[in-house]
């Protein structure tokens, strides 16, 4: 008797335990998204997508979508003018536009003039801002299009780029800014020389 | 804390009885559905304060400058004591006008980029995690900018004296929450990363870069300032807190971080923060990280007005986002002597320290000043030497007044007359 239970459970551990093993695997997998302290939720490429609004110097996070200097002048008239101008040129808000397309400011640049869109190194800046924070009045309701299109407005006021240039993810990142060898240090490093002084 | 939910619930049960019994609420049955967090205001008699007032005899407030795109309340350091700023208190300054209201029970914070696990975490979660206490000054870079002596709000009222209206965007608090070492721990960091950008929930969604190096040394996520939860203003229910970098880098409302593998140069990072410099040949200054060095006497300070000759003891607050403060020395005849204040402990790093000296003052025209010397050994300027250092001239006859560089930390003289009324002497 003592023997016959031995021996059955025996032949249920065996599958018991391949089964237990599985188990455990299996709840490893459903936490290998989790760190140490198993806390927090993971996040999948698609919520992130919904809101991750960062985009990089290179431009490598730019959505779909296209626009003109001439497209832009409409969305400017509509949704940006009564705060910086008609073409830019300021406002109750920032000015965004130095110069003419024809005659257009090359720098160097005042400390008054830093919100200038040509002051800025990189060609993305003015539409990752503009896609995260304007207007002012609704921020982030701009579609793409429309968010290319207005920077393309600003950078043909600011002489940068041609009026019929089309900008879209591969050709904004590629314009090159007037100022871009403005700033220093040329490459921003942490920690700091330690030999520079604090004013510097 | 409960380390199950169901613990939890019981424990919230319970008080929610307690706060019910309290408001003399008769029907109350355990384990009715709703059941609140906290009791209502009115669960409590008339008289009882179960959140504390200071005396109606108090009226220290924060000095304010409120537009269409911005609001900015300095602290009123001409009356601060000891080393903490009082949270109400605390600086403030926003590219809006309105303050973000957030529901903490929907608040998340996500961590995702260049990491292997993305994930958001909850405030609970937060909380939950290992977490560290210290006290930590911030201060924007912009504070006791040259333009600050001359600006027509030294004379408004609503901005406050000038030890206030010139120094006061900077403030001193306890932080508590989780150092972003042990959060990033957890994302678990991809081989490149090198940088990161956070992001708050404002309504433009503030967001700046960070070196990596730095978020790993001594960066928090904070939820809880000088023992209670983070003040709306400075980011409830959470913020960024990066001891000694210019205050813009302490992200409030945080909401999101992304792991990257460079600066991204975000807008305000690359345009209204950084400075054209003539001595750098008309290039400008960006990524400047720590403050500098710098002091400033409290008391007795320019508007107030000594009552009559006899003892005083002169106090001030002295930091440096560089480290510890290691000496302030005192001046009251305009800088031809000095002498070594005494420094109130505690003396930490990257946080105010008070300092003060015994004074007895002869009733003639005095020039107070001090300047602070922090763990580096470097010595806050003199106004000429900062001008010689950044190729400018500024004061108020000149043109170049207008020149508003950032990271102005020279001494500041405040002028004693006889009549015993305080002077700000930076610019005469």
């Amino acid at each position: 008797m003592g023997a016959y239970t031995m021996r059955c459970f025996l032949n249920l551990s065996v599958p018991l335990m391949i089964l237990a093993a599985c188990v455990s695997a299996l709840a490893q997998s459903d936490t290998h998204s989790l760190g140490a302290h198993r806390l927090g939720t993971p996040l999948s490429q698609e919520d992130i997508r919904r809101f991750d609004f960062m985009i990089g110097p290179e431009g490598k996070e730019l959505p779909p979508g296209h626009g003109t200097a001439k497209e832009g002048a409409e969305v400017f008239t509509k949704q940006c003018a009564v705060c910086h101008g008609r073409t830019g040129e300021g406002g109750v808000c920032q000015r965004l536009v130095l110069g003419s397309p024809d005659n257009p400011h090359r720098g160097p640049f005042k400390n008054s003039e830093k919100t200038v869109v040509s002051y800025y190194a990189s060609p993305t800046i003015a539409w990752e801002y503009i896609n995260r924070a304007m207007p002012a009045q609704k921020p982030g309701s701009l579609t793409p299009d429309q968010v290319y299109a207005v920077v393309a407005f600003l950078y043909y006021q600011n002489g940068i780029i041609q009026e019929g240039d089309v900008l879209d993810a591969k050709s904004l990142p590629k314009i090159e800014m007037p100022n871009r060898n403005g700033f220093i240090p040329a490459v921003p490093v942490w920690p700091p020389d330690p030999k520079k002084p604090s004013w510097y | 804390m409960h380390s199950n939910r169901s613990g939890r619930r019981r424990f919230l049960k319970h008080g929610a009885v307690l706060a019910a019994l309290a408001a003399g609420t008769p029907d109350l049955a355990a384990g009715q559905s709703e059941v609140p967090d906290t009791p209502t205001p009115e669960a409590h008699p008339k008289g009882v304060l179960t959140y504390g007032e200071r005396s109606r005899f108090v009226n220290s407030g924060r000095g304010f400058k409120v537009g269409i795109s911005h609001m900015t309340y300095y602290t009123p350091l001409q009356d601060s004591a000891g080393i903490i700023t009082p949270a109400p208190l605390h600086f403030m300054q926003a590219h809006f006008a309105r303050l973000p209201e957030i529901d903490p029970e929907q608040h998340r914070l996500t961590i995702h980029g260049m990491v292997d696990r993305p994930l958001s975490f909850s405030l609970e979660d937060l909380k939950r995690l290992p977490s560290v206490s210290r006290v930590h000054y911030l201060e924007c870079h912009g504070n006791s900018s040259y333009n600050d002596h001359i600006s027509p709000r030294v004379d408004d009222p609503r901005v406050g004296l000038p030890v206030q209206s010139i120094y006061g965007l900077t403030s001193c608090s306890e932080w508590t929450g989780v150092p972003l070492s042990v959060l990033l721990k957890e994302v678990g960091l991809q081989k490149g990363a090198s940088w990161l950008i956070s992001e708050g929930a404002d309504a433009e969604k503030w967001h700046y870069s960070l070196p990596l190096e730095k978020a790993l040394d001594d960066v928090m996520v904070a939820y809880a300032q000088n023992g209670e939860p983070v003040r709306p203003e400075q980011g409830y229910p959470l913020r960024l807190l990066v001891p000694g970098f210019e205050a813009p880098y302490s992200v409030k409302w945080l909401s999101h971080i992304k792991v990257v593998d460079r600066p991204y140069m975000t807008r305000d990072e690359n345009g209204n923060h950084t400075t054209v410099r003539a001595d750098l040949g008309g290039k400008s200054r960006w990524y400047h990280w720590e403050m500098p060095q710098k002091s400033v006497i409290t008391r007795p300070s320019a508007g107030l007005k000594l009552p009559g000759p006899g003892f005083y003891e002169i106090t001030g607050l002295a930091w440096s986002g560089r480290g510890a403060v290691h000496r302030v020395e005192v001046s009251t005849d305009g800088g031809r002597s000095w002498k070594d204040a005494k420094l109130q402990a505690p003396v930490l790093r990257k946080a105010h320290t008070r300092f003060t000296l015994d004074w007895t003052w002869d009733g003639e025209e005095a020039v107070l000043q001090s300047r602070c010397t922090d763990e580096r050994g470097e010595v806050q300027p003199s106004l000429a030497e900062l001008n010689r250092h950044w190729d400018i001239i500024s004061g108020p006859d000149h043109p170049e007044k207008k020149q508003r560089p950032f990271h102005v930390n020279a001494i500041q003289p405040w002028r004693v007359e006889k009549d015993g009324s305080v002077y700000d002497a930076m610019f005469s």
